[in-house]
């Protein structure tokens, strides 16, 4: 029934439009005008509306940045992270004068040169000192824009060094779970292969390896203690997923039959992050950001970021892995 | 009964398997655009579930049937809306649609050729387009759906069945289509290489060259470097998925078995896919920049500002776009220091896409800008490219990128740059050129509320897309729901789905314009809009040959307009005067 009555809409919409267009066609030809023709008055118009879109996209722009602006990740929860804002709101700095002058000028032009009969367009066709300039410009500041963020990406993806003081977690993802590994007293993880994988070692972790004996594995939720490097290594054991914690500014993808790596340190803890956001409820969170399946949207785990103190002893309740 | 066989066979020869450019050209736009509406109403389906996720909709539950059991479209039936989505888009209607009907009209006419150099390999261009369409289609149909891994088809996830459901014979359907759609796209890039070269007018040196030819050119040439490694990375796919080899598959335990797949390694795939992928992206922009800029040129009646610069920046960004593909895998385990190469030579691009910019506004300054709705999407066009553009900077930026990739961050700017911009150079293409595609004129007064319309809801829909991005929000979820961190997020999702809702809709005054102004419209006169350019002077009526008697001798470029004597009188009397017509006694010709 509902069919029928749209498809009779439908109907009654295009031959409203035919008859629209015919009586739109035949008045045009009765005036003595050609319909397709653009006349200054057209061109007026619509010059016009390009100027009032000018305000009305900035304003919309306004708006959003009034709206939705809380809505952002807070400050950033890592020592990196911090780099990576301060060249994200840099780089935003330059963006967004660029895009509004650039509307500005595009805007302006289209509503002054709107077409006149009493006018003559300038012949101009080029310029060797305003193309010089609109090259040079953006050059220098891409330059600068490039150097940053080639010594922050160099410091980032550095891994954490043998001999500082450091924690190692292996992350491993599969459809549509995560499970943490601790490496343990040893600070050494022991091998690991999906042939292996069988019952309760859902990891595939070779229990013939001594390093093995006092990994940690844990699901749902893992802790980090706050000031302490903790270098990650990542696993997948089926397709590819990414290991997002936004809050750290921390991403990298788990590849099968790779180990992949990233390292931060966390400078945050998730009361002083809850304060922080006057949200109660607040957690660190580690999502999926590779599409991986069908549930690929609810594959999570939860980090909380406390004192060493509280971590040393979370740690200590946590079950070691020997078998 | 001859005669009767023989006005058969012409009807056959003349629209179906014709060879004449301007029939295939028809053939392209027509097919281009059902494909594009197809995308179009998935998006709006997805969006509905973005917006109100679990809630069921009559519409839904009608279009979409065992997808979407009452009405709620299930997940992995999502992924594959979004995946056809993509494809159909980015392939069928901004490659095949846009360059297919652009570069097949405009190329002969414009360099003043009879057809193109092999009209044989251009009907089969479009056949083997049309069959990979109707292959991409029948995908939808097949048990376990449509291909779900994302455009990007990544394995191990499209290798596998076991992983999701699509992967099975959807995926299957997917590569063959492909396949064929790769096909079609070398014949065509060919054709439009070697017309171009070998085919032009007498006169018609390289340098007068409308930009619209120096765009479809480039593209091509883009075309035929990068598509063959995506034809490879397909047929390796295929190879992994159905005869047990292990390119892209390694260690992987799926559906409770360990597969015997070893040594191979998925980033193989990535790179291959995105030696592709990236100039894509510009095999899609090129000829709505190139559309543009004439567009733009003509209706300021006014010449393009730094027409040799313009041509350097495309040359520029058709290079560029070859060596930057790995600023799509930032995060992949890629070696860092790659990473940084790769954010070298991404961040280049922002400089001939600046002189672009800058041209754009130039030629628009002290114009006498005629406001057709092709100028609205031009200059549209210019605003997107711009919006979509500076956002780049922060996503080229490997430092930056480790936080928004794959966020809603990309799927704003993407859409905005390059799915924006070339669908709405597409759009000013088909305004300007629909007299010379239909010899009749289109309904001004719907183009531009189909204009208004639509770009209010594009920037409805895409810039929202930025601020989830920057909460963290990832790009294909089903549902933002599972996360208490993303609740506040809801609002923003329903006001992005209600704009998408209303720009679908406003396409429909498009195509209702289309139809009826090529069945019904007024008649085109020979050149409606006073351009220069060669396609001006060839007769309204689609003729074997393009022009009765000879082709047109070219004296000048195509942007001498509004030219005028030392007295401020136009030199030919009027503000245009075509690169048919010789100079005059005192005319120097421009050193643009």
């Amino acid at each position: 029934m509902i069919t029928t009555i749209i498809v009779l809409i439908i109907l009654l919409a295009i031959i409203t439009g035919v008859q629209f267009l015919k009586i739109a066609e035949l008045g045009a030809k009765n005036r003595g005008e050609l319909i397709y023709e653009i006349t200054e008055k057209d061109s007026k118009g619509q010059s016009l509306m390009v100027f009032i879109f000018l305000f009305a996209y900035m304003g919309f722009f306004a708006w959003q940045i009034w709206a939705w602006g809380g809505w952002l990740l807070p400050v950033s929860a890592s020592k990196h992270g911090v780099g990576i804002d301060f060249l994200m709101n840099l780089t935003l700095w330059i963006i967004t004068p660029v895009f509004i002058i650039t509307h500005v000028f595009l805007c302006w032009f289209a509503y002054k040169f709107a077409f006149s009969s009493k006018r003559k367009a300038l012949f101009f066709t080029h310029s060797n000192r305003l193309e010089l300039i609109w090259t040079t410009v953006p050059s220098i500041a891409l330059t600068v824009l490039i150097l940053m963020g080639l010594t922050n990406w160099n410091s980032t993806m550095t891994p954490v060094p043998e001999e500082t003081d450091h924690i190692l977690i292996e992350l491993t993802g599969q459809q549509f779970t995560w499970t943490a590994r601790y490496a343990g007293k040893d600070k050494v993880l022991g091998r690991s292969q999906v042939t292996l994988i069988e019952g309760t070692n859902a990891t595939g972790v070779d229990t013939s390896d001594v390093n093995t004996k006092d990994d940690k594995l844990l699901k749902g939720e893992f802790h980090l203690p706050v000031n302490v490097p903790v270098q990650f290594v990542f696993r997948s054991l089926d397709v590819i997923h990414s290991a997002y914690m936004p809050h750290f500014r921390a991403q990298m993808n788990c590849v099968p039959g790779l180990r992949t790596q990233f390292n931060f340190v966390p400078t945050i803890t998730t009361a002083e992050m809850r304060k922080i956001t006057k949200n109660e409820k607040f957690n660190y969170i580690l999502l999926c950001n590779k599409i991986c399946g069908a549930a690929h949207y609810n594959m999570q785990m939860d980090i909380i970021v406390e004192s060493q103190q509280d971590y040393d002893k979370w740690l200590a309740e946590q079950k070691e892995f020997k078998q | 009964m001859s005669t009767h066989h023989h006005q058969k066979e012409d009807f056959l020869f003349k629209y179906i398997f014709s060879t004449d450019h301007k029939m295939i050209s028809k053939q392209f736009l027509i097919t281009g655009f059902l494909m594009g509406f197809i995308g179009l109403a998935m998006s709006t389906l997805f969006r509905l579930q973005l917006g109100w996720p679990g809630e069921s909709f009559k519409i839904v539950d009608l279009l979409l049937g065992s997808w979407a059991e009452n009405g709620v479209i299930a997940p992995d039936k999502y992924l594959s809306l979004v995946t056809m989505h993509g494809t159909i888009m980015v392939f069928f209607m901004l490659t095949a649609g846009l360059s297919g009907t652009f570069s097949n009209l405009l190329i002969p006419l414009q360099i003043g050729a009879r057809d193109m150099a092999s009209g044989f390999l251009n009907m089969l261009s479009y056949w083997f387009f049309f069959i990979s369409s109707i292959i991409m289609l029948i995908s939808l149909f097949v048990e376990g759906g449509a291909a779900s891994a994302g455009w990007t088809i990544y394995p191990p996830l499209s290798a596998l069945p076991q992983a999701i459901p699509g992967s099975g014979l959807g995926m299957t359907l997917w590569l063959i289509a492909m396949a064929i759609f790769i096909v079609s796209s070398l014949l065509g890039s060919l054709n439009y290489i070697v017309t171009v070269l070998n085919l032009r007018t007498k006169g018609m040196s390289m340098t007068k060259l409308p930009l619209t030819i120096w765009a479809f050119f480039l593209t091509a040439v883009i075309g035929v470097v990068s598509f063959p490694v995506l034809l490879s990375a397909a047929l390796l796919l295929v190879f992994d998925r159905s005869f047990g080899t292990s390119f892209y598959l390694s260690d992987i335990y799926v559906g409770g078995q360990v597969l015997e797949h070893s040594g191979g390694s998925p980033i193989l795939f990535e790179h291959l896919f995105w030696f592709l992928g990236h100039p894509e992206v510009y095999i899609v922009l090129l000829p709505a920049l190139g559309i543009t800029s004439e567009i733009i040129s003509t209706m300021s009646r006014k010449p393009i500002f730094g027409y040799r610069a313009m041509i350097g920046s495309m040359m520029a960004i058709a290079f560029l776009s070859c060596i930057v593909w790995g600023h799509h895998m930032f995060v992949t385990g890629m070696n860092p220091f790659l990473g940084a190469v790769f954010t070298f030579t991404t961040l280049l691009i922002a400089i001939p896409s600046a002189v672009k910019v800058f041209n754009y506004l130039t030629t628009l300054w002290k114009g006498n800008i005629k406001f057709s709705p092709a100028v609205l999407f031009s200059i549209g066009l210019v605003s997107t490219f711009i919006t979509g553009g500076v956002t780049g900077l922060v996503l080229g930026d490997s430092a930056l990128d480790i936080n928004v990739h794959d966020t809603y961050f990309v799927v704003g700017h993407f859409h905005i740059v390059m799915g924006l911009s070339a669908i709405f150079g597409m759009f000013a293409g088909v305004y300007h050129w629909f007299p010379k595609i239909f010899g009749r004129m289109m309904n001004n007064k719907l183009g531009y509320l189909h204009f208004w319309l639509t770009i209010v809801c594009s920037y409805g829909i895409f810039f929202p897309m930025h601020f989830l991005g920057l909460a963290g929000v990832p790009r294909r979820y089903y549902t933002n729901s599972e996360f208490p961190l993303f609740d506040n997020m809801i609002d923003i999702n329903q006001f992005i789905s209600t704009f998408a809702i209303i720009a679908f809709f406003a396409q429909l005054i498009f195509f209702f314009n289309f139809v009826y102004s090529a069945l019904k419209g007024p008649k085109a006169p020979q050149n409606p809009w006073k351009g220069n350019a060669l396609e001006w002077t060839a007769p309204v009526e689609h003729i074997h040959g393009n022009w009765y008697g000879e082709i047109p001798t070219v004296y000048r470029w195509p942007y001498d307009y509004s030219k005028v004597d030392e007295n401020g009188e136009y030199i030919s009397g009027d503000d245009y005067i075509p690169q048919n017509v010789p100079l005059g006694e005192n005319e120097k010709e421009e050193t643009h």
